[in-house]
């Protein structure tokens, strides 16, 4: 069976791949920080099953590798190569020649992923299933991710070792963009325990005049989408700002519709997400990938119609709430 | 109530504010945030590295690098550029709006894996939006194509954010029930997905206007531009 962990461990082969390319061309501290996390990913299943049966230990190795990554990444040390190589010529000649051929490696990600992601629950092989069905949808991208390398490779008449070194170079020019995602995520969690969102949640709730019924509303909207933009992340806001607000005051004190309040919440959520640079991988990651001078180039594309809907998210809330 | 962590928030917001490494900042700030909580650090150490490899599902789109680096070194950003240059009712606008009204009905349908900016934006749609401006304006300014870049990440940001969460099945609609049922009110997913609905439409209308607008805006500079020519030469 194909289980989630094997797309984990690729990711790991593929990072080890950059701390050796990297290592090899005698450039340390990328090599050191992509060899830590591809440490991370071949250990994650050792630490979660240890977690579980209450030892901590690899948990803390992990924790310290997290503060190592932060302080390389800190360093300065981590310098991004540029994105592209220089050779214009050759590319425009092999753009001639393989024309629209080139589209379908890279439109085989998409299609396989979404092949696959239908057919899993069908493919079974004597009883057994050939894809664990715990997480389909990232099964489904990594076995179409790796369909399309050897499309790639084949279509390019590329050998691995330079699909490798290829991938090797977008990490190092992704450098530690790449990771912040996790990072911020981890953020969450650590957020989470630490009762931060509890706190918040008590201090908008004591801040607003509760008999006014707008008040409220304007209080959970405005609290989902700064909360998020604090956390980089909708779901992280969500079950903080409707216990704290949500919950007591719309639906409790002024009788709201308990569907509409969770819907409409959540996307208030989501306007908060487009203008934060805590949301990584919506954000940052793009700006690094297009190589964007600014980096809150993607912002400033998206913060107008951030504004507008959620001011339209407001009074949808305000109207359909209270029917 | 023990409001120290959220001096936490105050590292981030500081943090980003001094333009510090995000990464670094980040770290710095978890570990505030444990330790003005009272956890002792063997504890925190281990709340860090179990919630860091939890989310390893973040950095999947590693996986898609070797193609995606394979086919640019190939020529694909050149192909796809080429491409669009030849259609002629293709424009920037009508590619923008098409993309986005794509990605929100895949992505009402659950399927949000299968575009992304590692997959689809950067090798496919930033350099076709570059090539339709350049039809407008075949003397983009660096600013602008800076802009129009942003603008097809941004495009697809929204195509995802509000369509995800009509799909009865998406994480966040089942997190919504979730909760509500731990509250003691049971909820239909669908009945929760539907709300979802008018603010999906909203956006898509709001952003494909300001995508006209943005078109808008490009072919005026041009015609500026034109205008203060034919005004020299006279």
């Amino acid at each position: 069976m194909l289980r989630i962990e094997y797309v984990y461990w690729l990711c790991g082969a593929l990072l080890l791949a950059a701390s050796g390319f990297d290592l090899a061309a005698r450039r340390y501290a990328p090599a050191a920080f992509w060899a830590i996390v591809a440490g991370c990913f071949f250990a994650a299943d050792a630490v979660e099953a240890a977690a579980k049966v209450g030892n901590s230990l690899p948990a803390q190795l992990a924790g310290a590798s997290v503060i190592a990554l932060g302080l390389i990444a800190g360093s300065g040390a981590l310098t991004r190569r540029a994105v592209t190589d220089e050779d214009n010529e050759r590319r425009r000649a092999s753009a001639e020649r393989l024309r629209n051929w080139l589209f379908a490696p890279a439109l085989a990600i998409p299609l396989v992923t979404l092949l696959l992601a239908l057919a899993i629950p069908y493919l079974t092989f004597g009883g057994i299933s050939v894809f664990d069905s715990r997480q389909p949808a990232l099964i489904a991208l990594g076995t179409a991710c790796v369909i399309s390398a050897l499309a790639a490779m084949r279509l390019t008449r590329a050998r691995p070792m330079t699909a490798l070194h290829e991938s090797s170079r977008l990490l190092d020019a992704l450098s530690w963009a790449a990771l912040l995602p996790m990072l911020l995520a981890m953020l969450g969690a650590v957020f989470a325990a630490t009762g931060v969102g509890d706190a918040v949640a008590h201090l908008v709730s004591a801040a607003i005049p509760t008999q006014s019924r707008d008040a409220c509303v304007l209080a959970y909207a405005l609290g989902m989408a700064l909360f998020t933009m604090i956390m980089g992340n909708a779901f992280a806001a969500f079950p903080v700002m409707t216990a704290g607000i949500g919950l007591p005051l719309l639906i409790g004190e002024h009788h709201a519709h308990a569907a509409v309040v969770g819907a409409l919440g959540m996307l208030c959520g989501y306007c908060g997400t487009l203008v934060t640079p805590m949301a990584a991988n919506f954000n940052v990651v793009p700006a690094v990938l297009l190589e964007l001078r600014d980096p809150n180039g993607v912002i400033r594309a998206q913060w107008p119609t951030a504004v507008i809907l959620f001011a339209a998210n407001v009074i949808l809330l305000d109207w359909l709430a209270f029917r | 109530m023990n409001y120290w962590p959220l001096l936490g928030i105050a590292v981030v917001v500081f943090g980003f504010a001094l333009r510090l490494n995000p990464a670094l900042v980040v770290v710095v700030a978890g570990i505030a945030s444990g330790l003005l909580a009272g956890l002792s650090i063997p504890d925190l150490l281990a709340l860090l590295g179990r919630s860091f490899v939890s989310n390893r599902a973040l950095l999947i789109l590693v996986l898609t690098l070797p193609t995606i680096g394979l086919l640019e070194r190939a020529g694909l950003r050149e192909r796809a550029h080429a491409w669009i240059a030849g259609m002629r009712r293709l424009t920037f606008a009508r590619l923008l709006i098409a993309y986005l009204a794509l990605r929100q009905i895949l992505s009402t349908f659950g399927l949000n894996n299968i575009a992304g900016h590692p997959q689809t934006v950067r090798p496919l749609l930033a350099p076709m939006a570059e090539a339709a401006a350049a039809k407008i304006d075949p003397e983009l300014a660096e600013g602008e194509r800076e802009r129009v870049k942003a603008l097809a990440a941004g495009t697809d940001n929204v195509g995802l954010f509000f369509g995800e969460d009509v799909f009865i099945a998406f994480g966040g609609v089942l997190l919504i029930q979730a909760f509500f049922s731990q509250h003691g009110i049971e909820l239909d997913p669908r009945s929760i997905a539907i709300w979802a609905l008018p603010t999906a439409i909203a956006a898509f209308v709001i952003h494909a206007l300001r995508i006209l607008w943005f078109q808008r805006k490009l072919r005026r500079a041009v015609d500026a531009r034109a205008g203060r020519e034919a005004n020299a030469a006279d």
